[in-house]
C-alpha cells in the first residue's frame, strides 16, 4: 500500500481543531495519523479513556470528534468499546444498521498499562474487532506527571522524584506491546509520532484485520518530559535512533523489525535534552544512565533475535 | 393465555430476559446470580435468542460494557450480586448519568466482610442514591413481573434511566415458586423496541457522549435535569404498573397494602419478608389484633407522600431493614427514609425500626410476630424504647 | 448534517434545555471554538520555499494547516496555537515563527474591518 500525504489530506479530517490539548503535544498527532489510516467509507466510533486527550478533546458542549465519541471512565475504554461493537452486531444481524463501522479505542499509558489493563487484556483475549490505540507519554500527565507502568527506570515524575534517597523511578518499565502480542491477537506494534509513514501503515494493517489490534505508540509530551514544545517529533526519533522505543509489529505472531536503525545512538544524549532526567547527569546518580542503558541494550538485542535480525 | 411453572428465580429472571431478548447481555457469574448467566449463555448457545452476549473479565467491565452498548442506541440487560454490584459503583453513577435505559437484576446478598453469600440488601441500598430506579420484588413472579415492565419504565422518554430488579438471594433465587409465565408475543408487543435519543452508531450525527463539563460548569444543570427524570419515573412506573395489568392481571404499583385501611399497627417490608410478614399479619388478626401490612414495592423513586397518605392512620409501625447504615443509632435505609418523609406529617405513626436478616439470617413469623408486640408495648407502656433494634442478632 | 446546535446561549440555559444525559449531539463542534488565541508565536508560510509536500499536515497536533486545491495554503488561525512543529518538520524550512503581536499588528494593518470584528467575538466560546 503506498502511503501518500497528497492522498491522505484530501481525507476528511477526523479529529477538528479547537481541542484543548496543549501546543506541541504528541497525543493528537498519534490520533491524527491512526485516523488517517482508517478506511475512508467506514464510520468510526472512538471510545476514551480518562486522561488529556479524553477530557481535552470532549469539553462540553464542544467536541473535536468528527466521529462518535465516549467517554465513560478511566479503567474501561476496552469494556465500553467491546459494548459498543456488540451492539453493532447485534443491530447489524437486525438489518438496523447497513453502515460499515470500525471501532478505536484511545488510552494513554495510565488508561492502558495501569488502570485500564485488566479490561484491555479482557479485550484483546475475547476478540473484539477493535483498534485499542495507546498514546504514550511514559507518565500520568493529566494529573500533572506521575509515574505509571510505561515510565522508564531513573525517570524524575512528581511520584518518583529524585531526592537524597532516590534517582527517579527505581523500576523499569514493563513491555506491554509484548504483553498484548502474548493475547496472540492479528496485529500488534509499536509505533512513534515522528515515523508517521510507518505509524500510518500500521494503523492501516490494524483497520483491516478482522479482530483486536493494538498499538502503542510513543507521544511525546513536553509539558511532562520537560523540552521546547516544538521538538515533539524530534524527541520521538531521538527515541527510536537510542533503541528505547523501537519500532516493529508482531503480525499473526510474526515479528518484524519496522524500523531499521543504522546508526544506534547513545541513550545519553536522548536523555540530555529533556528536563525529566536532568538530575542524572549530577555527581551523586552517577551510574544511573548506565544501568538504563544496560536495560535498552539488553531489550534492543532481545528484540533483533524475536525479530530475526540476529 | 399464560401458561404456570414451579421456578427458581434465577430462571424465572432468565426466562423474562429470553422473551424480552435484549440486543446485548454483558455479564459476569457471582453467587447467587450465577445461574442467570449461565442460563442466559445456554439460551444464547441454543440460538433461542439474537442476544450478543459478552462474557467480560469482571463486574466493572460488565456495567461498562453495558454502557457502551446502551450508548450505542440498543437494548441491553445484565445481571450482578453484592460484590460484583460493588465493583460496578463507578459505573452506576455513569450509567445514570448518561442517560442509559439499562435494565439489571441485582441477586441480593450481603457484601463483604466478613465474606458471606446469603441475602441482605446492603448491597443493592447501598448504591441507593446512584440514580437507578429500584424495584424490589417478594418472590420469582414479581421479579419475572418486575423485569418486563422495568424495560419500559427504563426507555421511556421522560425517564431514561437504567433500572435495578432486586430480588433476594437464595431465598427467590434458589427457591422453586410458582410463576404465571406470559407468552412470548405479548411480552414483545409490550416491550416494544427501543428508541434511544441518541446513538453512537449514528450516522448523519455522530454524537460524543461523556464529554468533561470543563470550566463553565453545567454539572448541576445535568443534575438538576436528572432528577427529573427519577421524578417523572414515578408517574411511569403507575403507567406502566396498570398497562402491564392488561396482560397479565397483576397490577403493579409503588407499594402494596395488606390488611392495612383499618390497621392500628402496620409492618412496613421489603423483598421476600413482605411473605412472612403476609402470614404474621394473618395470624395476629386471628388473634384479633388489628394489623396491616405495606409491601414496599418502589424504593427509588422513593414515594414519600404516598407512604405517608398511607401509613398516616396508624397507631405505630415497625420498619424492616435487611441492611443497616452503620451510621450509628439512625437506623437502616428504609426507616431513614420513611422517618423522614414524616416529619412534615401532622398525623404520623410511632415508628420503631428492626434491622434483620443481615447475612441470611433467618427470619421467622415469630420474629416477625415479635415486632408487632414489641411496637404494641412501646406504645402502651408509654416508655420510649430505643427506636432501632437488631432482629435475631444473639445477643 | 442537520442545522447546527446553536451553543451561543448556552451559559444562560436552564436545566431543561441541555441535551439529555449531556450529549453533543453533533460532531466536531469545536470548530467554532477559538484556541488561536493560546498563540505567542505565529507560523508564517513563505509560498516561494514551500514544495507542498504536506509534511507540516501529518504532524500539526492540532489540525491547522490549511490545504486547498491539494496545495499547502497557510493555516487555521483560529485552532493554530503556534507550538512551531510545523516549522521544526518542513524540510524546505517554508514556515518560520513570528511573534504573535507583531503579527497581529501586521494583520491589522491589512486587515478589512469587518473581519476585525469576527475576530473578537469568537474569543467568549
Ligand atoms: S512541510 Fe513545508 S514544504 Fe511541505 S507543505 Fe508544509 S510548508 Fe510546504
Ligand atoms: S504552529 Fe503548531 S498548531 Fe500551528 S499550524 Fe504549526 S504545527 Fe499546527
Amino acid at each position: 500500500m503506498a502511503i501518500k500525504l497528497s492522498e491522505i489530506v484530501k481525507q476528511k479530517e477526523l479529529l477538528a481543531g479547537g481541542h484543548r490539548m496543549c501546543a506541541g503535544c504528541g497525543a493528537p498527532i498519534a490520533v491524527r495519523q491512526v485516523l488517517h489510516a482508517a478506511p475512508q467509507d467506514a464510520q468510526i466510533v472512538v471510545s476514551g479513556a480518562t486522561g488529556c486527550l479524553a477530557v481535552s478533546t470532549a469539553i462540553y458542549p464542544y467536541s473535536a470528534w468528527q466521529t462518535s465519541f465516549i467517554h465513560s471512565a478511566f479503567e474501561n475504554a476496552s469494556a465500553t468499546i467491546s459494548g459498543i461493537e456488540a451492539a453493532y452486531i447485534a443491530l447489524k444481524k437486525q438489518g438496523k444498521i447497513g453502515k460499515d463501522f470500525r471501532f478505536v479505542v484511545f488510552g494513554g499509558d495510565g488508561g492502558t498499562y495501569d488502570i485500564g489493563f485488566q479490561a484491555l487484556s479482557g479485550m484483546l483475549e475475547r476478540g473484539h474487532r477493535v483498534l485499542y490505540v495507546c498514546y504514550n507519554n511514559e507518565a500520568y500527565m493529566n494529573t500533572g506527571t506521575q509515574r505509571s507502568g510505561a515510565t522508564p527506570m531513573g525517570t524524575w515524575t512528581t511520584t518518583s522524584p529524585y531526592g537524597k534517597g532516590s534517582s527517579g523511578k527505581t523500576q523499569n518499565r514493563k513491555d506491554l506491546t509484548a504483553i498484548a502480542a502474548a493475547h496472540n491477537i492479528p496485529y500488534v506494534a509499536q509505533a512513534a509520532v515522528h515515523h508517521w509513514r510507518d505509524t500510518v501503515a500500521k494503523a492501516q494493517k490494524a483497520f483491516a484485520v478482522d479482530g483486536p489490534a493494538f498499538l502503542n505508540i510513543l507521544a511525546p509530551c513536553h509539558r511532562g518530559w520537560r523540552y521546547p514544545m516544538e521538538k515533539t517529533i524530534e524527541l520521538s526519533k531521538m527515541a527510536t535512533e537510542a533503541c528505547i522505543w523501537p519500532l516493529y509489529e508482531v503480525e499473526n505472531g510474526e515479528w518484524r523489525l519496522t524500523g531499521k536503525v543504522q546508526n544506534k545512538q547513545e541513550l545519553r544524549g536522548y536523555l540530555k535534552v529533556q528536563g525529566r532526567f536532568s538530575h542524572l547527569f549530577k555527581p551523586e546518580n552517577e551510574g544511573v544512565i548506565e544501568q538504563m542503558q544496560e536495560f535498552v541494550d539488553q531489550q534492543w538485542e532481545a528484540l533483533l533475535v524475536r525479530c530475526g535480525e540476529k | 393465555m399464560t401458561k404456570v411453572a414451579a421456578m427458581v428465580g434465577t430462571d424465572a429472571i432468565a426466562e423474562a430476559m429470553r422473551q424480552i431478548n435484549p440486543d446485548v447481555v454483558p455479564a459476569y457469574p457471582i453467587t447467587p446470580q450465577t445461574s442467570i448467566v449461565e442460563t442466559y449463555a445456554q439460551m444464547v448457545a441454543d440460538k433461542l435468542v439474537d442476544t450478543e452476549m459478552i462474557n467480560v473479565e469482571s463486574e466493572h467491565s460488565a456495567l461498562s460494557a453495558a454502557i457502551g452498548a446502551a450508548a450505542a442506541g440498543s437494548r441491553v440487560m445484565t445481571a450482578t450480586s453484592s460484590q460484583g454490584l460493588a465493583l460496578m459503583w463507578e459505573m452506576l453513577y455513569i450509567a445514570s448519568g448518561l442517560r442509559l435505559p439499562i435494565v439489571m437484576t441485582n441477586v441480593n446478598r450481603a457484601l463483604s466482610a466478613p465474606v458471606n453469600i446469603h441475602c441482605d440488601h446492603s448491597d443493592s441500598m447501598g448504591a441507593r442514591d446512584a440514580g437507578w430506579i429500584q424495584l424490589y420484588s417478594e418472590d420469582a413472579q414479581e421479579a419475572y413481573d418486575n423485569i418486563i415492565q422495568a424495560v419500559r419504565i427504563a426507555e421511556h422518554p421522560d425517564v431514561l434511566l437504567p433500572v435495578m430488579v432486586l430480588m433476594d438471594g437464595f431465598i427467590i433465587s434458589h427457591s422453586l415458586g410458582r410463576v404465571e409465565l406470559l407468552e412470548d408475543q405479548p411480552v414483545k408487543n409490550f416491550v416494544g423496541t427501543i428508541q434511544p435519543p441518541y446513538s453512537l452508531l449514528d450516522t448523519k450525527n455522530p454524537p460524543s457522549f461523556g464529554a468533561f463539563d470543563g470550566l463553565h460548569g453545567y454539572y448541576f444543570e445535568v443534575k438538576r435535569a436528572q432528577a427529573q427524570g427519577m421524578l417523572n419515573a414515578s408517574a411511569v412506573i403507575k403507567k406502566v404498573g396498570t398497562e402491564f395489568a392488561g396482560i397479565s392481571g397483576r397490577s403493579y404499583d409503588f407499594f402494596e397494602t395488606y390488611r392495612l385501611e383499618d390497621a392500628e399497627y402496620a409492618i412496613i417490608a421489603l423483598g421476600s419478608a413482605a411473605g412472612t410478614a403476609r402470614t404474621a399479619v394473618d395470624e395476629l388478626r386471628e388473634q384479633g389484633e388489628r394489623v396491616g401490612l405495606l409491601k414496599l414495592r418502589m424504593f427509588r423513586p422513593f414515594p414519600a407522600q404516598e407512604l405517608v397518605d398511607a401509613l398516616s392512620h396508624i397507631k405505630a409501625a415497625a420498619v424492616l431493614d435487611r441492611s443497616d447504615t452503620l451510621a450509628g443509632s439512625i437506623g437502616g435505609p428504609v426507616f431513614v427514609e420513611l422517618r423522614s418523609a414524616f416529619y412534615e406529617a401532622e398525623k404520623k405513626p410511632r415508628l420503631y425500626n428492626f434491622i434483620y436478616g443481615l447475612g441470611g439470617r433467618e427470619l421467622d413469623i415469630n420474629m416477625m410476630k415479635q415486632t408487632v408486640e414489641t411496637i404494641q408495648t412501646g406504645m402502651s407502656d408509654g416508655v420510649v424504647q430505643s427506636s432501632v433494634a437488631y432482629l435475631g442478632v444473639r445477643e | 448534517m442537520s442545522k447546527s446546535w446553536d451553543v451561543s446561549e448556552i451559559s444562560k440555559w436552564g436545566w431543561s434545555k441541555h441535551p439529555v444525559g449531556a450529549v453533543i449531539p453533533e460532531p466536531a463542534t469545536t470548530n467554532r471554538y477559538v484556541t488561536g488565541g493560546w498563540r505567542s508565536l505565529r507560523p508564517i508560510l513563505d509560498l516561494e520555499k514551500c514544495v507542498h509536500c504536506f509534511i507540516c499536515f501529518i504532524f500539526c497536533p492540532d489540525s491547522s494547516i490549511l490545504v486547498e486545491n491539494e496545495k499547502m495554503d497557510g493555516f487555521k488561525l483560529e485552532h493554530c496555537k503556534g507550538c512551531g512543529i510545523c516549522a521544526q518538520v518542513c524540510p524546505k524550512n517554508a514556515i518560520h515563527m513570528m511573534n504573535e503581536a507583531e503579527a497581529l499588528g501586521l494583520e491589522q494593518c491589512l486587515l478589512p474591518d469587518d473581519d476585525k470584528k469576527d475576530k473578537k467575538e469568537d474569543k467568549s466560546a
